[in-house]
């Protein structure tokens, strides 16, 4: 069968399939279990309201459990056995990473994503946010450096690809080098920041999810403070970081901290342009290096990214707890 | 009030000449790229893209034929246009142009000016005008092969659908555009369905525990996919789906629920309580109040939802490449790209460009014609 067919046919049968578990289990609930109907009605009315929030929360719930709960643990699990799955080794692989030369760059290139990328995209967002605020084509503006957002990983890699490209005649970087009568050279294979320029494909990306979000935050401060501020003589600069910047530390925050989760996965840019040559390995893509190879050492190297990602995800429960209250 | 970029002239100078500083440094790779997809590979190779509606110069070879020598006054005689010979023809219409330098080696194809008079190494005399005519005098007979010119010349800006249609027939992104979008739209649609279900019992429906369940997603919104591959890839394979379309439907099913859970319930809560009270007391059933009342309701987040879900898959590498068999029957866009022609067709700039553009094509649509919703989407995910 060709995959389109393929395609329809999971489209209709999981559609249907979902609401026909729906409809069936609750009609099956309020018609054979627990019927509205003779002596016991009232308590099964309330008996099957007490488990209908489970029929509707069962599919989503079970597929959560499968496809990301489990995997935290059968990933730890797995990444405590050798290459063959057969023999337990204990910490062996994390000993084994620990001591490869490979894996401590990547370590480190992976830290210096994480504080550039949120800060930068952070920044810059920021930035476009304050400075179209009032602007007439601020909107244009805006949607354009928001575009960069739809474009995949691996389409910009290829759009960066051109920019830095080491013949003069297709790469502009080394166009206006050649142009001020400077040696041409290949920008990623510049050893340390040849990791800033596979950086910044993401910061191009990511600043405008930044400014966006920011920008409705700009919106959302009361006229009155700053109403205030100018009456008080406070100076454009004053204002924007002593009155505007406090009252959105909130929003900027989550947008730090989304970022900087969104680096943690991201192994495209690095495995399209250099693939991890030049120094320039970061976590995700040195993982993919073993996938297919040695899954007790992709596992291992998988859960220290959720290490890393641990801080935040507990700091993230604890803001939704909060709020809920 | 808060003008603040409006105080003075200069001020408001300042900052629209940032901000078109940063709009054009953040446009003018995707236009390089677009633009680039167009050129002649030549040309891509010749100048840069920012030249593009300029003449290149180019360099040329012409072989000259020996049967149209001549004997004239006891010399033999060659001559002819260059701009009429066949590897020129199909560049310069209309059989003008200019050149601006020739030589008679590969190494040195502009040694000498137009008009200069060479001698060649086989013997003879060649001499090319600018307006290139050129006339080889030899006083001994021409060999069966005759010399072989170089020419620069330049060429008129050609733009051609040449590398699209290349990329899509040769290189099979045809094949990867239909596969990446039997990926993308079944792992759109169902993912949206479940977590409606699970939003509304979140949001509206009372039982213990509602509070941890919500907590768990968003944990669970943060967990690295990369965790996720090893032990489902066993798990898929275990179970008979191994690496297939099926196999990659649920994935993203899975991976796309928790944001879609998060989105949903936070949209969900906001609804008026009213009318789902009254609904209540009208006699309605959970299950008629969520098809009836929720679903319509919710219809913005829902979409904002399906875009960012829809530009995810489309957009995806990672899942794409464990979760599908590494053949060219089921490679997407973003996997051929990644493995295939950046590798067999590394330096053919041209090629890469319009493969690029063929990926990113739909996800620019969407993007342009959807863009308020994608932007309330983010909003509800991130400002709470």
């Amino acid at each position: 069968m060709p995959p389109v067919l393929q395609g329809i046919l999971t489209i209709i049968i999981g559609v249907g399939g979902c609401v026909g578990y729906f409809y069936a289990s609750n009609l099956i609930l309020d018609k054979v279990i627990f019927p509205a109907k003779g002596p016991k009605a009232g308590i099964n009315i309330n008996r099957a309201n007490k488990v209908r929030p489970w029929l509707f929360l069962f599919p989503a719930m079970f597929a959560l459990g499968l496809y990301l709960a489990y995997p935290v643990v059968g990933s730890f699990w797995r990444s405590l056995f050798d290459r063959s799955g057969a023999n337990f080794i204990g910490l062996g692989n994390y000993f084994d990473l620990f001591s490869e030369s490979t894996f401590r760059t990547a370590v480190f290139n992976n830290l210096l994503w994480v504080l550039f990328v949120p800060a930068m995209a952070t920044f810059l967002g920021l930035l476009v946010a304050q400075l179209t605020d009032r602007l007439s084509w601020g909107n244009i503006a805006k949607s354009l450096i928001f575009m960069p957002m739809a474009i995949s990983f691996v389409g910009a890699s290829l759009i960066w690809k051109f920019v830095y490209a080491a013949n003069p005649d297709i790469g502009i970087i080394n166009a206006l080098r050649d142009f001020f009568g400077m040696q041409t050279l290949d920008p990623l294979q510049v050893q340390f920041w040849n990791n800033f320029f596979l950086m910044f494909i993401l910061v191009w990306i990511q600043t405008g999810f930044a400014m966006v979000i920011l920008s409705a935050a700009l919106r959302g401060i009361p006229e009155e403070t700053i109403e205030a501020a100018i009456i008080d003589g406070a100076n454009a600069f004053q204002i924007f970081f002593q009155i505007k910047v406090p009252q959105i530390m909130g929003t900027i925050v989550v947008v730090w901290t989304t970022i900087t989760i969104l680096v943690l996965k991201v192994f495209d840019i690095v495995y399209t342009m250099t693939g991890g040559n030049f120094g320039t390995h970061i976590l995700p893509s040195y993982m993919m290096t073993y996938m297919f190879r040695d899954d007790g050492r992709a596992t291992a190297v998988a859960f220290v990214i959720m290490l890393l990602v641990l801080p935040v995800m507990i700091w993230n429960i604890r803001q939704a707890r909060k709020e809920m209250r | 009030m808060d003008n603040i970029a409006g105080q003075n002239q200069g001020a408001r100078i300042a900052v629209n000449i940032t901000v078109i500083i940063l709009v054009l440094l953040w446009l003018l790779p995707t236009i390089g790229l677009f633009v680039s997809s167009f050129r002649d590979r030549d040309q891509i190779s010749n100048s840069g893209w920012w030249l593009s509606p300029f003449s290149v110069e180019q360099n040329f070879r012409i072989r000259v034929g020996t049967d149209t020598a001549r004997q004239i006054d006891g010399v033999h005689v060659i001559e002819g246009n260059a701009f009429r010979a066949p590897e020129l023809e199909q560049v310069f219409e209309g059989h003008e142009g200019q050149i601006s330098a020739f030589g008679t080696r590969a190494v040195a194809p502009d040694e000498f000016t137009p008009g200069e008079r060479v001698e060649l190494r086989q013997g003879g005399v060649l001499t090319v005008e600018a307006d290139g005519s050129f006339r080889i005098e030899n006083t001994e007979e021409f060999g069966a092969r005759g010399p072989t010119i170089y020419v620069m010349a330049l060429s008129p800006p050609r733009f051609t659908l040449f590398n699209y249609n290349t990329v899509l027939s040769a290189d099979g992104m045809d094949r990867a555009f239909i596969n990446t979008l039997t990926v993308a739209i079944p792992a759109t649609i169902i993912p949206i369905l479940i977590a409606a279900f699970a939003a509304y019992a979140l949001a509206w429906m009372d039982f213990p525990g509602r509070g941890l369940l919500i907590a768990a997603v968003v944990g669970l919104l943060v967990v690295p996919l990369q965790l996720a591959l090893v032990p489902l890839l066993s798990l898929h394979t275990s179970v008979g789906i191994g690496q297939s379309f099926l196999g990659i439907w649920l994935a993203h099913t899975g991976f796309g629920l928790p944001l879609a859970v998060y989105l949903l319930r936070n949209y969900m809560v906001g609804l008026p309580r009213d009318i789902i009270e009254s609904a209540k007391v009208d006699g309605a059933t959970d299950f008629q109040i969520f098809v009836r009342i929720i679903l319509p309701l919710s219809f913005p987040a829902l979409a904002s939802f399906a875009i960012f879900q829809f530009l995810w898959t489309w957009n995806d590498l990672l899942v794409a490449k464990v979760f599908l068999p590494s053949g060219t029957d089921s490679q997407v866009m973003t996997v051929k790209i990644a493995d295939d022609l950046l590798g067999s067709r590394g330096g053919d700039w041209g090629i890469l460009a319009s493969a690029a553009f063929v990926s990113i094509a739909v996800p620019l649509v969407v993007f342009f014609t959807m863009q308020r919703y994608l932007v309330r989407g983010l909003l509800a995910g991130s400002v709470k």
